[in-house]
């Protein structure tokens, strides 16, 4: 008997390292596979002229990422900065303020909105958030603006990872325990000083985790942004002008292999530096995190 | 009554039903519970608590678990308000305002009344930043007093010693005696008026159990202190006062002399040999 409980403790425990080192293995074998393909043109050209050069003329041969790079950071950095205070306002009232019919009626309309599909974002932001850049917002500012621009890209994107957001960080709130919040409140702290100073701070990890996630997807978010933000090659240098993230240039280019050299080489190399983007970007959360755990004696 | 100390409002509220009038108590720091009636998810919790708690006294509530304790504890410090399931009825009467009345601010209800939780609770933050929480919401700038307040309430509970060097780090860090002391050195310097003490030695071990003790009986000089306790002895080393409840209703109480020595219900006398608990 206690040798049968002993090996069945120890092939749940392999089977489990197995499939925890299959999923590493599947992240490994997607870099690998996109790098390969990538190859040719990073043969042909020094990464450093890829990465860094603003001109992108496939038919002369000249791939340069630049504007892709900045479109797509540009893009999610608005969307992030929208959409954060927004879901943390609104997470802090439904879990501390609202009353449970209230929060009923709230939380099932938020699960939909995060079950609604990009593309019917897509065309609702061409439809109101264009014409409203275009004709209200853009004039203000800059002389010209189609409307199809990074602010209209970053506030699509923003409303869509809103609900997720919200329903991550409701998560994040209501797994606090009780005794914290209770022991502020006898203290005699009114709800906000008990938000401040308590909550926040003990559930700053999972705020950072929760805007890793949804910064994450925003990288990699396709259809909306693309029909929204101009799909121009240049560097955008003000919210009005048109930008062109990765994800676009690869759904808008995919397939339709035309007769260029390197072509599909360079979308490749597209899709891997999208990649790369991501796993940095998270790599960089982690440590931060940790070190916010420790920092904030938590 | 020969105690007029000892006003017990059993006893004054035969006197209420049988005049209609309602004998006015010797009240200032005292506590009245008057009909209180606690219901959680409509189960009925505390069931017609009528009591005075005296000033400037210790009077420990003992009882097997579950008897409602903690949540008559909780109901003192109005600590229901955001837990929408429990219905509270009657009145609460300290320093002669029900705090449950229109009129009253619940931080100040909260301030007056520190509640030590039965599960200390470190906040997220350093072991001087918790002491120096509650202080600091309630309006103390100034670093100097803010230290000082600190250092004097951790010697206080003994704590200091242990942590001198590293009151920056992190409260979580400490063994779970240690954050008992903390939480209660944190209670206190809100400097409240009356102590309402939920089991707040059942993390420690003797020799801190006594010095906590020692305190709550110089701290007694003060305030007025109700305790929760498991431990028989513990109340009769430091009670003035006992209260036994049991399922949700007080069945006696009385000076920890009498109660010990010369019980009058059965069920005290069966609790007190032990026969259950
Ligand atoms: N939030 C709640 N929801 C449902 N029931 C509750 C809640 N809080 C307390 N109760 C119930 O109220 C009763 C009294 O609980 P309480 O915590 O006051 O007991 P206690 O006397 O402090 O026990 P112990 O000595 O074990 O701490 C218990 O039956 C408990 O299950
Ligand atoms: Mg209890």
């Amino acid at each position: 008997m206690k040798y049968i409980r002993a090996f069945k403790d120890k092939s749940a425990r392999q089977i489990m390292l197995g499939i925890a080192f299959f999923s590493l293995l599947l992240l490994l074998v997607i870099g690998v596979s996109l790098l390969l393909k990538a190859l040719p043109i990073m043969k042909e050209k020094s990464l450093w002229a890829l990465l860094s050069s603003g001109n992108w003329k496939p038919f002369k041969g000249e791939f340069g990422f630049l504007p892709y790079i900045i479109s797509t950071l540009y893009v999610s950095l608005i969307a992030i900065i929208i959409a954060l205070p927004l879901s943390l306002l609104s997470g802090i009232y439904l879990c501390t303020y609202a009353s449970k019919t209230i929060s009923r009626i709230f939380e099932p309309v938020i699960d939909l909105l995060s079950g609604i599909p990009p593309v019917i974002y897509g065309v609702w932001g061409t439809l109101t958030i264009v014409p409203l850049i275009a004709n209200k917002i853009a004039p203000r500012y800059v002389e010209f603006s189609s409307g199809f621009s990074v602010l209209a890209g970053g506030l699509v994107l923003a409303i869509m990872i809103l609900p997720l957001l919200i329903s991550i960080l409701l998560e994040v709130f209501r797994s606090l325990p009780k005794e914290i919040t209770d022991a502020s409140l006898s203290l005699g702290a009114t709800k906000w000083q008990t938000v401040k100073k308590v909550m926040l701070r003990k559930s700053f990890p999972g705020i950072i985790a929760a805007t890793v996630l949804s910064v994450s997807r925003a990288f990699g978010e396709t259809i909306a942004v693309l029909m929204v933000c101009g799909n121009i090659p240049i560097i955008p240098h003000s919210l009005f002008d048109a930008c062109y993230p990765l994800p676009a240039l690869i759904a808008n280019n995919y397939g339709e292999m035309l007769s260029m050299p390197n072509y599909e080489s360079a979308l490749m190399f597209g899709a891997f530096l999208l990649f790369i983007i991501i796993v940095i970007f998270n790599a960089i959360s982690r440590l931060t995190l940790n070190q916010i755990e420790k920092r904030f004696s938590l | 009554m020969n105690n007029p100390g000892l006003a017990f409002v059993s006893d004054v509220f035969e006197d209420y039903h049988n005049k209609t009038i309602l004998m006015k108590l010797p009240s200032y720091h005292t506590i009245s519970i008057r009909n209180l009636n606690v219901y959680i998810e409509n189960q009925h919790i505390l069931q017609d608590i009528n009591l005075t708690i005296p000033e400037k006294s210790i009077t420990c509530i003992i009882g097997p678990s579950g008897c409602g304790k903690s949540t008559l504890l909780r109901t003192l410090n109005r600590m229901h308000d955001d837990t929408p399931e429990v219905k509270i009825n009657g009145q609460v009467i300290v320093d002669d305002e029900d705090i449950y009345g229109v009129n009253v601010n619940v931080i100040d209800v909260r301030k007056k009344m520190g509640l030590l939780a039965q599960r200390p609770c470190p906040l997220p933050m350093s072991i001087f930043d918790n002491v120096a929480y509650g202080p600091r919401i309630h309006g103390l700038k100034k670093r100097k007093a803010i230290n000082q307040t600190v250092i004097q309430y951790l010697q206080y509970v003994g704590l200091w010693d242990e942590v001198r060097g590293r009151v920056r780090n992190s409260a979580s860090k400490l063994s779970i005696g240690q954050q008992q002391r903390l939480c209660l050195a944190r209670g206190l310097a809100i400097e409240p008026e009356y102590i309402l003490g939920d089991e707040a030695t059942s993390a420690l071990d003797p020799i801190s159990t006594k010095k906590i003790e020692e305190m709550f009986v110089k701290l007694k000089e003060q305030y007025t202190i109700i305790l929760v306790t498991h431990t028989l002895r513990q109340a009769k080393r430091i009670a003035d006062y006992i209260v036994f409840m049991y399922l949700g209703k007080i069945i006696e109480s009385g000076s920890t002399e009498e109660f010990f020595n010369n019980p009058k219900k059965q069920l005290t006398r069966d609790y007190l040999s032990g026969s259950f608990s």
